[in-house]
């Protein structure tokens, strides 16, 4: 099961090569023929994977409402700066739901991959199996689930629910980059820490935690990314009053699409770019803490 | 529990109460709450009788199987299964070259931003992005027509191509980011070996390479087909009458038809799929996971134990 976290992140696994392995790819690679083809596949496949990025890009500095490029203005990103009240409601919403669904699932992960990783207790293999099942089951199993769930225990929908939902699916991440930081803790340092008299808590807190903080911190920044991208989950949960940026931006494009979307878009595009780098870092320092 | 060496660390150390549940079970709780008993709901509900106004009633009835058998459904079913397989099929095509060459470039970390960005903006502007690609007076459209290769647009939206384009588009970075990592740790001397005991190169490739990083593959497959076989919104916004799938038909019959067993029910088809899928990613690990020790074993006894 370990899979579905290198393919999250990758990167945090390359140290772990072995020596031999990566010595032979060095020789291999000397006598290697340019495989061109893949080379070829791998930056078209970018291109692909770009283009519509771009399309909005452009779109966005465009002057006239309909698909025609006439020439470059900002306008869109002045309407959406000081005419677009409802999205920045949405907006607001989705970051208390993001900020508070990742506290919660950061603390209820870190805790949980703890326990998992060096205890021995009933319901172990449980809890592990579950973890991983929110994560591949598809997102509208998962809404429709909820949905019949709070509507059969009269909960209303709002923000409430959303939150509840958002911290399902973000408590797996959290849990896999904590537990991954975990596999390669030093184990004696909590020895040591006890043998200087420290009680449970205060290891918890003074030693456990700071040293997992780079975990935990992606973990967090996972679950925020989560929490503000997810439409399928929040659109079966979500009740009158509690719309979150996705859903604004879903009923933007259903029902009169304005080119807001685009400015709207372009921006989110920048976020994500940064958000990537920050956590690009913080990867590095993980990895390099060793 | 008795042999103390068998016990994970921090039970040497700590026997008087055991931490780890109460370190756990809070997850494990929630879980329970806010996912286990939604499904078994759910598994109940496909189980019961329709209510007149929505909802279900009390009373046992394999109603709701009965109308999936219709074979209205049924090709709803063939549907999603095809679209699911061709779009997977795609996906992994072009996965596997991607993976080869940025595991073997120089410029990983760069390459891995770039697949990642796309992969971490949010879903509904990727779709958007393609909207207005694809659209009647979109950019496609308007150079088509610009370059006199057509007079009138052609409709490229609303169809079954456009919801396989899409989907590939939004899963292309799942499948990427396993098949590289997979190929990122296999051992390239293998490869060597192949060609000196007269593999030529497609041999080694797909004799050596390719079973190498099959637990790599499969969880691509997965990552991929389980998603486009639950999609909802893909083909909602961008898919047209011969596109409806599954993810759709649950939620009309949630919010429309009210009828919620039988939404229950396709809702326990895909759970299905999704299980099997899940079980045969980690039987693949597993074989993985019991090659690796039996390599480290011998690397280390080629290298006495020493790191």
């Amino acid at each position: 099961m370990n899979n579905i976290f290198f393919f999250l992140f990758p990167a945090l696994y390359k140290r772990k090569m072995a020596e031999p392995a990566r010595h032979a790819k060095k020789s291999w690679k000397k006598h290697a023929p340019t495989f061109s083809l893949s080379k070829t596949v791998l930056a078209l496949t970018l291109l692909f994977l770009f283009i519509p990025l771009f399309v909005i890009i452009i779109y966005s500095f465009n002057d006239s409402k309909g698909a025609e490029f006439t020439h470059p203005s900002l306008i869109w990103y002045r309407k959406l700066i000081f005419e677009s009240e409802p999205l920045w409601e949405a907006l607001f919403n989705s970051l208390i739901i993001a900020f508070t669904s990742a506290a919660v699932s950061t603390l209820l992960g870190t805790l949980a991959a703890i326990g998992c990783n060096w205890y021995k207790f009933k319901g172990k293999r449980f809890i592990e199996a579950v973890t991983y099942l929110p994560m591949v089951l598809p997102e509208v199993i998962v809404g429709i689930s909820m949905l019949i769930f709070f509507s059969g225990i009269k909960m209303p929908l709002g923000l409430f629910t959303i939150f509840a939902a958002h911290t399902t699916f973000c408590l797996p991440f959290v849990f896999l980059m904590v537990k991954a930081r975990l596999d390669e803790f030093d184990f004696s340092i909590i020895e040591a820490a006890h043998d200087l008299g420290a009680t449970d808590a205060q290891t918890l807190i003074k030693v456990i935690v700071p040293s997992l903080m780079p975990g935990i911190v992606s973990g967090f920044l996972m679950a925020v990314t989560m929490s503000l991208e997810d439409f399928v989950i929040t659109f079966f949960v979500a009740g009158p009053g509690s719309t979150t940026l996705p859903l604004y931006v879903y009923s933007m494009i259903r029902f009169g699409v304005s080119p807001v979307i685009n400015s709207l878009s372009c921006v989110m595009i920048a976020a994500t770019c940064l958000l990537a780098f920050v956590m690009r870092k913080g990867l590095k320092t993980f990895a390099a803490s060793h | 529990m008795k042999n103390t060496d068998e016990r994970p660390p921090a039970a040497r150390w700590k026997n008087k109460l055991n931490q780890g549940a109460l370190y756990s079970w809070p997850m494990g709780l929630w879980f329970i709450v806010f996912f286990i008993v939604p499904l078994i709901i759910i598994t109940i509900y496909s189980f019961l009788r329709k209510g007149i106004y929505g909802g279900v009633e009390p009373q046992f009835s394999l109603r709701a199987y009965e109308q999936m058998c219709n074979p209205k459904y049924g090709i709803l079913v063939l549907r999603t299964l095809r679209i699911a397989v061709v779009s997977t099929f795609i996906t992994i095509l072009l996965a596997l070259p991607c993976g080869y060459a940025m595991a073997r470039s120089k410029y990983q970390t760069i390459l891995l931003f770039l697949v990642i960005i796309p992969f971490w903006t949010n879903s509904l502007i990727r779709i958007f992005a393609w909207m207005s690609i694809l659209n009647n007076d979109g950019i496609l459209n308007q150079i088509l027509m610009g370059l006199h290769i057509t007079h009138n647009y052609i409709q490229f939206l609303y169809n079954q191509g456009a919801v396989i384009l899409v989907s590939v588009y939004m899963y292309l970075p799942y499948a990427i980011l396993p098949i590289f990592t997979s190929i990122d740790k296999f051992d390239f001397s293998l490869l060597e070996a192949a060609r000196d005991l007269g593999a030529n190169k497609s041999q080694s490739m797909f004799k050596v390479l390719i079973p190498g990083i099959k637990s790599g593959i499969i969880t691509a497959v997965i990552f991929t087909f389980i998603p486009v076989f639950g999609a909802y919104t893909v083909p909602l916004l961008v898919g047209g009458k011969d596109s409806y799938m599954l993810g759709n038909i649950i939620v009309d019959q949630v919010q429309k038809t009210r009828n919620w067993p039988l939404a229950a029910a396709f809702s326990m088809v895909i759970t299905l799929v999704s299980v099997i899928g899940i079980l045969w990613i980690s039987r693949a690990n597993k074989k993985d996971a019991k090659l690796k020790s039996v390599s480290t074993k011998e690397e280390n006894y080629i290298t006495g134990g020493q790191k």
